[in-house]
């Protein structure tokens, strides 16, 4: 008896030390089981977003022969005849995340090349690989196939993954990948210098960029009419939005007044959606001639401004902030008319409320879902010294470097951002794409993306293109979830300090 | 005689070092090498994407002073502690045994729901079981709330860690209750009622006859749930380490840090002090049960013995 439990308890301490070491190492079993926490949550989708360019960010399209080792043994050379096959990844999955680019993908992308190439005599099967998790878990994965030498071989990333995916050789300029066929493609000509700099590198074009977006105020008009609030809101400084939301408030006592997103829970959400936009309105930007933003007044300002929606005066529901899925529950509590005003990019109106596509849909779409510019923090205080100010982003979609047939993956990829396939993937909706000739075409029927086009993109900004930045936004949404859990601004300032100065050097640090 | 002792199938050195290697290989492949590998990973910053994972550089002991000045590792190294004596050494335990003594004389098919319902929380997916308890927790519409009148209210904010531990008792006492009723069974009846009959009360009688003899079962389970609650990844699954790093036990602040992060250099090396720590926790454990185990009874098992032969004669 007594032999049999010590030989059981060194068992288990070995297998303790075992697991230990394999999730130092891989942990991917995490990884795994938070896709399944997060599928739990209705609406899982909403994470998308984050990236900025909502719904096409998450996308990851894979068109990767290299990936799949079986596939790899069966490409041969590819157009004898030969079966290829190609795996296109992307965060998006049928009926889930991302449902209108999944089903894009698989019922006109997929078999639409297939036949292209079959009348080019090339046997190809594209096979698609899909996902529905918080895009820095799609991130994390995706960067653990690449490390492992597989992954798919064409596969969407969030244009400001670009830098640190580029620096760890994940993926390689499109030169290197393709050579200069690339340059033949007739869609580069389309797409404007500013957008293709979303697909680049040090210079280096790395993808083929996939719409882009812009971040304003979208609030309920229906709520805004029962407070007895204008239907054209448009608010011109901080302090008019607080106000607005006091008055909603004090009206509407059921319905959380405003939304900014902040923590860490919702990842570059925050960053993008809440802390960029309000640190634009305060005039600086956040990395600008080689420094950074520390401990500075302009930080301090957007803590205060949080501070103030969750401690001070209660305008915001700190449940959103710090609940693992927060994000879902606001997008859910905003189309059922609990939230007010509400931070968020043209994903929102497009995936998000939409009638058709959207996983919270707002029947009259058009009738209760206002939207409005982000004013400054005051009039003229904003970047550039403008009134009102915006952050903008956008996915790309790129080759694995390792692809057993890159040229075909290439052509995969230019197929599937022609006009014809955008505009099959839009389907009549509206989406801001990376195309001009396209843009004028599919945005005309749609206000709201009109409006974002118009007017928001004059004045947006974009996020910094390095590698270091990602760590830069945690910094960021840490600071912001230090305040809405209670810590002094002057305390989360301090410690965004410090962590800044860890990532980028005490000398590239500004504090004021 | 050294010989027969040493080589008693007279296989010779190499006959059983050729039987004893695939073994050998396979500890060292599966269990030796990736903890040297995550050793040497914990002394590089090795990052998952960016210039540090392609080139990761030696920066030694870095990881490991960062982490002792890390705010987050320092009260996740506390939450865990406060998990592992919440929901394994107190909750488990205790409700194991509990479980086991009410057992003990109650009807077989009393005994037989009771204890299948408490097997299937042990039995099911954690994937499964964290989104039943995320419908029963949820802040609007949850079972919870709605029994308690208290629409609204978000457990796993106000009380993250409260929810987990309680959510991992639920889920990991049918090893204990299990291990405890075969422990139970091992206790003489007759010790019991001539100790009755001696008129030690309840907690007489556990204290004096029950506990003696099922110290080292105690010991087994407190030691087996302890390492694996310690190493426990579930919670992740309800709260991801939030609010705010109010739930981050030390094996998902190893998740968030070296997979959402990126991080997998710091995260290495916060595993091996993860591993270090398990190691002191079963080496404690073995000594304890080495040092008193059954079979030398103490002053007061001889004390009740005689009392119980007394009683008989």
């Amino acid at each position: 008896m007594r032999t049999l439990t010590r030989a059981a308890v060194t068992a288990t301490g070995l297998a303790a030390a075992l697991i230990l070491a394999a999730c130092g190492s891989s942990g991917t079993s995490g990884s795994s089981s938070g896709s399944a926490g997060s599928s739990g949550s209705a609406g899982s989708s909403g994470s998308a977003g984050s990236s900025g360019s909502a719904g096409s960010s998450g996308s990851a399209v894979s068109a990767g022969s290299g990936s799949s080792a079986g596939s790899g043994a069966s490409s041969g050379s590819g157009a004898s005849g030969a079966p290829v096959t190609l795996k296109i990844a992307t965060n998006a999955i049928v009926g889930g995340k991302n449902d209108q680019e999944a089903s894009w993908l698989t019922k006109y992308v997929i078999p639409n090349f297939e036949k292209a190439e079959k009348a080019k005599g090339v046997n190809v099967t594209v096979t698609f690989q899909a996902s529905g998790v918080d895009d820095e878990q799609y991130k994390a994965k995706l960067a653990l196939d690449l490390k492992g030498g597989g992954g798919p071989d064409v596969f969407g990333i969030d244009g400001i993954w670009v830098g640190e995916f580029a620096q760890a050789g994940y993926i390689k300029p499109l030169q290197d990948v393709v050579g200069d066929s690339y340059k033949d493609w007739d869609g580069w000509s389309q797409i404007s210098d500013a957008v293709q700099g979303n697909a680049s590198f040090d210079g280096k074009l790395y993808g083929i960029p996939v719409g882009t977006d812009g971040r304003v105020l979208f609030y309920n008009k229906k709520l805004f009419a029962q407070a007895g609030l204008p239907a054209d809101w448009q608010p011109k400084s901080w302090d008019d939005i607080l106000s607005t939301a006091k008055t909603l408030k004090q009206k509407l006592p059921d319905v959380t007044p405003l939304q900014i997103n902040a923590g860490t829970a919702m990842g570059e959400a925050t960053t993008a959606q809440g802390f960029l936009p309000l640190l634009a309105g305060t005039g600086v930007s956040l990395y600008d001639n080689g420094k950074w933003q520390g401990n500075s007044k302009q930080i301090r300002d957007v803590l205060s401004f949080y501070n103030t929606i969750y401690n001070t005066d209660g305008l915001g529901d700190k449940n959103y902030q710090l609940d693992a899925k927060g994000r879902d529950e606001s997008f859910a509590d905003f189309a059922a008319g609990k939230v007010a005003i509400l931070a968020e990019s043209d994903y929102l109106w497009r995936s998000v409320v939409d009638p058709k596509v959207g996983i919270d849909p707002i029947k009259d779409k058009v009738g209760t879902v206002g939207y409005t510019l982000i004013p400054a923090e005051k009039p003229g205080s904003g970047i550039r010294g403008q009134d009102f100010v915006s952050v903008s982003g956008g996915s790309i979609y790129t080759l694995n470097p390792k692809s057993a047939n890159a040229k075909l993956a290439f052509d995969l990829m230019a197929f599937t951002q022609s006009p014809d396939a955008i505009k099959a993937r839009l389907a009549g909706a509206a989406q801001i794409t990376e195309r001009s000739d396209v843009n004028g075409e599919v945005l005309s029927g749609d206000p709201m993306l009109t409006f974002v086009s118009q007017k928001v993109l004059p004045l947006t900004t974009y996020r910094p293109s390095l590698a270091v930045y990602p760590q830069v936004s945690l910094a960021l949404q840490q600071a912001s979830a230090d305040v809405v859990s209670g810590t002094s601004v002057a305390d989360a300032a301090a410690d965004y300090q410090k962590a800044m100065v860890k990532l980028v050097g005490a000398d590239n640090v500004i504090s004021n | 005689m050294a010989s027969v002792a040493t080589d008693a199938a007279g296989l010779g050195r190499a006959r059983a070092g050729g039987f004893v290697a695939p073994a050998l290989v396979l500890i060292a492949l599966f269990l030796v090498f990736p903890a040297l590998w995550t050793i040497y990973l914990g002394m590089t910053d090795y990052r998952l994407t960016g210039l540090a994972a392609s080139a990761p550089s030696f920066v030694g002991t870095e990881n490991y002073t960062d982490a002792l000045s890390d705010r987050h590792f320092t009260s996740s190294l506390w939450l865990t502690l406060e998990y592992v004596l919440g929901s394994a050494i107190i909750g488990q335990s205790i409700l194991g045994f509990a479980l086991a003594w009410m057992m003990r004389k109650t009807r077989a098919a009393v005994r037989g729901i009771v204890e299948t319902l408490v097997l299937i929380a042990w039995l099911m997916p954690s994937s499964v079981v964290s989104f039943l308890w995320l419908a029963m927790l949820d802040r609007s519409g949850g079972t919870l709330n709605t029994l308690l009148h208290t629409p609204g209210f978000n457990w796993l904010i106000e009380h993250p860690m409260l929810s987990i531990i309680i959510f991992n008792t639920w889920r990991g006492t049918a090893f204990s209750m299990m291990l405890f009723s075969a422990a139970l069974q091992s206790v003489p009846p007759s010790q019991l009622e001539s100790a009755k009959m001696a008129g030690a009360n309840g907690a007489q009688q556990f204290r004096d006859v029950v506990f003696p003899h099922i110290r080292g079962h105690v010991l087994t389970n407190t030691l087996l749930i302890s390492l694996w609650t310690f190493n426990d990844f579930s919670p992740y699954l309800l709260t991801a380490g939030g609010p705010n790093h109010a739930s981050e036990i030390l094996p998902v602040f190893i998740y968030n840090s070296a997979l959402y992060g990126g991080e997998l250099g710091y995260g290495a090396a916060i595993s091996l002090i993860m591993l270090v720590i398990n190691l002191i926790i079963a080496l404690v454990y073995l000594a304890l049960l080495r040092q008193r185990g059954p079979g030398r009874p103490t002053r007061r098992e001889r004390r009740v013995g005689e009392a119980a032969l007394e009683v008989a004669a």
